[in-house]
């Protein structure tokens, strides 16, 4: 499956280069964002809010902060990172590479996942600036942050080569990944909500895999962590089956 | 004759129902400069992606020496280096990164050595450190090309190298296929400037609506289908044929003052010597005289225009007897 190690550097490589020409806008944005967001909902609102299941507000969004950001700027960067080629026409020189398809997912997806860490990393690192953040379950929100990563990433991969345009690039992000994950209990649980709309939420994929990062951090959450698990694999399972498919057909690929 | 690309029953269908390529046969020497001449929407740039791996075939097989160029992709398209014929470049990339970088997609250490002398080669050295969007077209070329010879190819498919590139380009260019044949690499390209495959080209193939009908020696396809005219500058404007010379295929033109032979340059008695002795001896007398053979472009032209292929080949083989 894995036979040319340097031709998924050399893709991954040139991914990070992207990413690193703009790293000041990729390193402030998620600051500022996150300032924002903590100024707002933790200081401004989170003051006049009781705690969560004994949580602070302002300590409760910090999940649900690092997954928001984390779920767009992976599928926009995954979908970038293979819509740019397919929209100049380099992709000639990834298809007529001996590189796998599974090579060639490795590389695109690695790349945005490792960006997706990075900001994710920030803006944890930003959150101490205002809350005091604990972590119970410190490794497991690593790999729940890495997991999250590479299955949006691959989300977004799907995306980038779906869309025929920019427009349909921006369309399932904003229209669909952002309302849902707002609504997914990034800053409140949904045990907040009326009883008809926490019945509602519980329709919401989302809603498991911020409930589940969320008690990677308190050690409790919405639903419990294995249902949580179920909708991470389930969700990856599915990107996993379309992006064999895509490859197995061209695709929009290859004609 | 070892076959460093062996294309056979080659078709192609595309989702639109159009067919780009038709039970597709051919035979590509170790080393050899080949050209695929035809019309736009000939079928040649779906050839050539399919043999890179860009077009997926609806049928038949193509092996890339001797490795299947699907069930044995890696070994296979290791042989090839693509030059496309729109400029894909990433605006934002240094020509060294990009060259490097495709090394690299080839699975081959760096070899910064060989990268330089390329570079130096293609006059691209001074800048390896420009991004892709300052150069100009032609060296924008310069670098789809340096990418392609990057990994060292030893099959360089060069689909319409000369397509909107200036004189000065267009010669550098054939002088870099000539050196890189010296080297061993077989070239295969595709082009409508038939100049541009009776200069270069050791063999021609001909593809017209989606078949190939024609592949020759470009010498012996000269020749074959080669014929020659004589032009005579008459002293004196002639107003009819004299009977004397009614066992010559003769015309007259520009009013009088011109007579032309045509004749099979091949053949054993071309009927020029005699012709003129004939012509001595009726004291017709000529100021001048040049001879012309019929180009590539004419024979080219003759061949797509005759209809469908089967005719074509019929016609050609007709011709060849």
């Amino acid at each position: 499956m894995i036979a040319n190690p340097r031709g998924i550097a050399a893709i991954y490589m040139f991914e990070m280069a992207r990413f690193g020409r703009t790293f000041w806008t990729s390193l402030l944005l998620p600051v500022i964002t996150t300032a924002l967001y903590f100024i707002v909902f933790g200081s401004a609102i989170g003051s006049r809010m009781t705690d969560i299941d004994g949580i602070s507000y302002g300590l409760f969004i910090v999940p649900g902060l690092m997954m928001l950001t984390m779920f767009t700027e992976s599928i926009s960067n995954a979908s970038f990172g293979i819509y740019m080629p397919k929209w100049t026409g380099t992709i000639y020189e990834m298809l007529s590479a001996p590189m796998s398809p599974t090579e060639l997912l490795i590389a695109y997806v690695g790349a945005a996942a490792t960006k997706s860490m990075i900001i994710g990393a920030i803006i944890f690192a930003t959150a101490h600036l205002f809350v005091e953040v604990s972590v119970v379950h410190p490794l497991a929100m690593l790999l729940f942050m890495m997991l999250m990563a590479i299955t949006f990433c691959l989300f977004g991969f799907i995306i980038g080569i779906w869309a025929a345009s920019f427009e349909q690039l921006q369309v399932v992000p904003m229209l669909v990944v952002y309302p849902l994950t707002f609504l997914g209990g990034a800053f409140y649980s949904i045990d907040m909500l009326p009883a008809f709309w926490r019945s509602a939420a519980l329709f919401n994929p989302v809603v498991y895999l911020i409930s589940g990062f969320r008690w990677t951090f308190f050690g409790k959450a919405d639903v419990s962590i294995g249902m949580s698990l179920t909708a991470v694999a389930i969700f990856l399972i599915l990107c996993l089956s379309l992006i064999f498919w895509v490859f197995r057909t061209g695709y929009r690929l290859k004609q | 004759m070892e076959h460093i690309l062996d294309i056979r029953g080659l078709g192609k269908i595309y989702k639109s129902g159009h067919r780009a390529l038709h039970d597709v046969d051919l035979q590509i020497r170790k080393g050899e400069i080949f050209a695929l001449l035809g019309p736009n929407g000939a079928g040649k740039s779906s050839l050539i992606g399919i043999c890179c791996g860009i077009v997926t075939p609806s049928e038949g097989q193509v092996l890339v020496a001797g490795y299947d160029h699907q069930a044995e992709f890696r070994a296979a398209r290791r042989h090839i280096g693509l030059v496309p014929q729109e400029l894909h470049t990433d605006a934002f990339e240094r020509v060294i990164v990009t060259v490097n970088f495709s090394r690299g997609l080839f699975g081959k250490p760096k070899d910064p050595a060989y990268i330089e002398q390329l570079l130096k080669d293609l006059s691209l050295w001074d800048k390896r450190d420009a991004m892709i969007m300052e150069l100009s077209g032609g060296m924008k070329r310069r670098v789809m090309i340096a990418k392609a010879l990057s990994h060292e190819p030893d099959i360089l498919f060069l689909d319409e190298p000369t397509a909107g590139v200036d004189v000065e380009l267009r010669r550098d260019m054939w002088n870099m296929v000539r050196k890189l044949r010296e080297r061993g690499v077989t070239i295969i390209l595709t082009t409508h400037y038939i100049e541009e495959a009776e200069e270069m080209a050791d063999r021609v193939g001909v593809i017209s609506g989606g078949q190939l009908i024609l592949v020759e020696e470009t010498q012996t396809l000269m020749r074959k289908l080669g014929r020659k005219s004589l032009t005579l500058n008459l002293a004196e404007p002639m107003l009819q044929l004299p009977a004397g010379l009614a066992d010559w295929d003769l015309t007259l033109a520009g009013d009088g003052h011109e007579l032309i032979y045509e004749f099979d340059s091949q053949a054993e008695a071309t009927g020029v010597p005699s012709l003129l002795r004939r012509m001595s001896d009726l004291g017709l007398a000529f100021k001048d005289l040049h001879t012309k053979q019929s180009s590539l472009e004419d024979i080219f032209v003759g061949l797509v225009h005759q209809g469908d292929g089967t005719d074509s080949v019929t016609a050609y083989q007709g011709a060849g007897a």
